[in-house]
């Protein structure tokens, strides 16, 4: 089976938090783990009217890319539920071309070595 | 006889309830309890005990396409929260506030209950009995025809100025007779393929942060969705929000001075010809009044009113009259305005006279079902009854058919008895000592004179501890049926029950229906709430057994209907005013002895109008921003969405921490002129050095609850304690978004 990633699209992460609670909820972590984590990346002013203000998701060890739900023909739960669809899973090699298709993207290669 | 309407239904790949993976798994609505605003689309899960696993977005419904936010996703955990009440209650009078709380069984307590309002009803007149709900439950349907059914004009939503949706409702009925919602495709199935649809150029974010709001019944991050789709933003708040990083223009805007700057950008779009002109020439109605009005707000005086710098101004009118396709994305910053009808009317104005009504991707007349502006089960409620509505002869505007009365005049009535004592008190849904409410104290002691106060809510809430006589026990909408019919564009969508409901709980509908059918049984002739439901879907031509299966069913919706003489029940071209027009100068609000125009009132406190009140208390500050986990004073008992937000916070800019001698995680007081709160400090740079915001509905279930022994620590955590009853001059808006403030830490041992 071709490796398997989550691209995470930035631009649009809304730091809505859905990724970190369903991915605890399926997981049965309790409220201080995390399989994904967002991260807040900002506010800050760099010049006039210029703000980085941005969150980025990152998926921890504890993330297995949802194997199970996989297995059972389900998106990981993060994927699904996210409220700004900035995530998506895939094959790596898919995902790496959609990675060079806009800026501002994030790609990750899942925890395990094949 | 209701006439049947074509309805487009969704297509489903399977029946509502299936097996999926070993599990059981009802398709359905998600609409409170727990509270929102929306209604997403949801699939549970259930195993073969009956109990509820887990919850998933459907990706079939085309409102949240398959998302979720974390509230409906933890929805377990307040379902099987230990904290829920399951049992009704029962508590001597002169108990209030003490934790004596018997058992009743639910036909007693209901006889009681329908004996006592009878009684009232009797001696007083069913006006001394008042119905109270809150914001964002399926039920406020229910208890207006509660309310009405008995001939009690009096429906309360406590809050000082109703400063909550109901403000522009009736300032856009009252100046173009419809209510007006952002167009983001919601009204078709087929969402953004949708031929007609036209994704919005610009998007104007005015006061609200929809992404965390979900207000009048949009999906926030829809907007998200048209940002990537190529719409562009502008945001209007004090706060920098994140959505204003995608912005093109951010007005980081004084607090409660949006009437100013909605005042400017007319001005100046009418002074620099960018208005449309074909669109005011055939649609509106008293432009030259508008104009002459608008030249009082010249761009020098209103950037120094709004704290902005005149460019700013200049560069959104631009853009707003440069733009095919504008929405205006507004909330309840325009209702939190002691003066919010003229704001409102101030800020409609600028989508009206560029014609950003009714056309693709501007502003539409939200799909109806239930006409639930006029609040359903009106027919019921006779002329005689209705002037006796609290708040009328105070405030006329309220004659127009509006709902609720005003609270300020109510919270008047409950302390004198004028013109009428209120002898019992029915609440359901609603928190106001916690929540909606200002000056909690002068709340608690005025409803102290209501003989009796029944409650009807899922757990234990300040309010019910302090107040209520009988607490009814409603149950989450995973264990009930119900329907999603409400604000926003409506559409014909179904709760389904998945589990049975705990303990005694029932739903809130049941409870309504066994309590209606006690005092008022002409109002109430349903046997089951499904029935009841059957007859509100009734233009579908289904059951509410058939739109189980069939749901979410859209009725039908057309653009430019003003062209077409769908607005107005003469059939005339036209929006349903008295000219046919929209009314910049508005023909009611003359008859009433209101201003018939917009316009702006500096926020009293505040740097401008008591500058010497504002050496003691220098920083503006805003509160009831939403938070992502909590739905107002709701989820501070389920662990995992508390986690995302163990404190209540005041988040001020560093400088501002520093000048105060405070920094980030210290707990310090904000305090007013009118008393103080205890907050957590969050330094950010997204207030200015002259704003603080803070978090409102604060109270911590995990403290002692009577009310000798602080309230769940309502009385050091509420931001009403720096709130006064004060509404506007037409009855609605309150300042709740612009008071004053100091802050100092909290001393050892308070």
């Amino acid at each position: 089976m071709a490796a398997k990633g989550l691209l995470v699209d930035y631009e649009w992460c809304s730091g809505c938090h859905t990724c970190e609670v369903a991915c605890q909820i399926e997981h049965g972590y309790p409220t201080d783990q995390w399989g994904i984590k967002v991260c807040e990346v900002g506010p800050w002013k760099y010049g006039e009217k210029k703000w980085q203000y941005a969150y980025l998701p990152v998926p921890t060890d504890q993330c297995d890319l949802c194997a199970s739900r996989v297995e059972k023909g389900h998106v990981p739960t993060c994927v699904k539920h996210c409220q700004a669809k900035c995530l998506q899973y895939g094959d790596l090699e898919e995902l790496s071309k959609e990675l060079a298709r806009k800026p501002k993207q994030m790609l990750f290669s899942g925890n395990q070595s094949e | 006889m209701t006439e049947k309407r074509e309805y487009t239904l969704v297509d489903h790949e399977k029946p509502y309830q299936f097996d999926e993976d070993g599990l059981h798994v009802t398709r359905g609505c998600a609409w409170s309890a727990p509270g929102c605003h929306l209604g997403c689309g949801i699939l549970m899960y259930t195993d073969d005990e009956g109990r509820l696993v887990k919850v998933e977005g459907d990706p079939e419904n085309p409102f949240n396409q398959g998302r979720l936010c974390v509230r409906c996703l933890d929805l377990p955990e307040v379902v099987y929260s230990p904290d829920r009440i399951l049992h009704p209650l029962k508590r001597a009078r002169e108990d209030r506030g003490k934790d004596k709380w018997e058992p009743i069984g639910w036909d007693e307590a209901l006889d009681e209950i329908a004996g006592k309002i009878l009684a009232a009803k009797e001696e007083f007149g069913p006006e001394s009995v008042a119905f109270y709900s809150g914001t964002g439950r399926d039920i406020g349907q229910y208890i207006t025809r509660l309310c009405w059914g008995f001939n009690s004009p009096n429906f309360v939503f406590l809050m000082s100025g109703q400063s909550c949706y109901s403000p522009r409702v009736a300032g856009c009925f009252s100046t173009s007779g419809s209510f007006w919602v952002g167009d983001y495709s919601q009204q078709f199935p087929d969402r953004y393929d949708n031929p007609d649809w036209k994704r919005p150029d610009l998007i104007v974010i005015w006061g609200n942060n929809p992404i965390v709001s979900n207000s009048d019944g949009l999906y926030g991050h829809w907007v998200v969705d048209c940002l990537k789709m190529g719409s562009r933003a502008i945001v209007v708040d004090p706060r920098m929000i994140w959505l204003a990083s995608k912005a093109e223009h951010y007005l980081q805007i004084r607090p409660g001075t949006d009437g100013a700057l909605a005042l400017g950008i007319v001005n100046y779009l009418i002074e620099n010809d960018l208005y449309d002109h074909e669109f005011v020439s055939l649609w509106c109605y008293g432009f030259e009044e508008l104009a002459e009005r608008a030249k009082e707000y010249p761009l020098d005086e209103v950037a120094k009113i709004t704290d902005l710098p005149a460019e700013d101004i200049v560069a959104v009118a631009r853009a707003i009259a440069d733009s095919d396709a504008v929405t205006l994305q507004w909330g309840v910053a325009i209702d939190q305005i002691k003066e919010t009808i003229p704001t409102a009317q101030a800020v409609l104005a600028i989508f009206e006279i560029t014609g950003n009504i009714g056309k693709p991707g501007t502003m539409q007349q939200p799909a109806s079902i239930l006409n639930y502006a006029a609040g359903w089960g009106s027919e019921f409620l006779v002329p005689e009854q209705e002037a006796k509505r609290i708040g009328q002869d105070e405030h006329p505007l309220i004659k127009m058919g509006f709902q609720e009365c005003v609270t300020d005049d109510y919270i008047r009535c409950l302390e004198t008895g004028k013109p009428y004592p209120i002898k019992v008190a029915w609440m359901q849904t609603t928190n106001p000592l916690a929540c909606t409410g200002v000056d909690a104290k002068r709340t608690l002691d005025a409803h102290m004179n209501i003989e009796t106060i029944v409650y009807v809510d899922l757990f234990m809430t300040p309010t019910s501890m302090a107040l209520a006589d009988y607490f009814l026990p409603a149950c989450t909408y995973a264990e009930r049926n119900g329907l999603r019919v409400g604000d926003g564009a409506q559409r014909a969508e179904t709760i389904n029950k998945a589990i049975e409901p705990l303990g005694e709980s029932r739903s809130d509908m049941q409870i309504c229906l066994d309590i209606g059918k006690r005092i008022s049984p002409e109002a109430w002739p349903w046997d089951t709430v499904e029935d009841m439901y059957s007859n509100i879907l009734a233009e579908t031509g289904h059951t509410f057994e058939e739109m189980q299966e069939l749901a979410p069913g859209y009725p039908p919706f057309e653009y430019h209907m003003h062209e077409k003489g769908l607005l107005r029940a003469d059939g005339n071209v036209g929006f349903d005013t008295a000219t046919g027009r929209i009314e910049l100068w508005c023909s009611m609000y003359n008859n009433l002895g209101l201003d018939p125009l917009p316009s702006y009132e500096e926020p009293v406190p505040s740097p401008l109008s008591t500058p010497e009140l504002c050496e003691e208390y220098p920083l503006v500050l805003t509160t009831g921003a939403r938070l992502w986990g909590m739905f107002h004073s709701e989820h501070r008992q389920i662990p995992r969405m508390r986690a995302l937000h163990p404190e209540p916070l005041v988040y001020v800019n560093p400088k501002t921490a520093a000048d105060f001698g405070v920094k980030d995680g210290d707990w310090v007081w904000v305090e007013n002129h009118r008393g103080r709160c205890k907050r957590v400090v969050k330094e950010t740079p997204i207030v200015n050095e002259r704003t603080a915001s803070t978090d409102h509905a604060w109270w911590h279930p995990e403290a002692p609850g009577e009310l000798e022994a602080g309230l769940y620590d309502l009385w050091d955590l509420t931001v009403e304690n720096l709130l006064p009853y004060d509404c506007g001059k037409t009855g609605f808006g309150a300042n709740y978004k612009n008071t004053i403030c100091k802050i100092y830490r909290v001393a050892e041992g308070e």
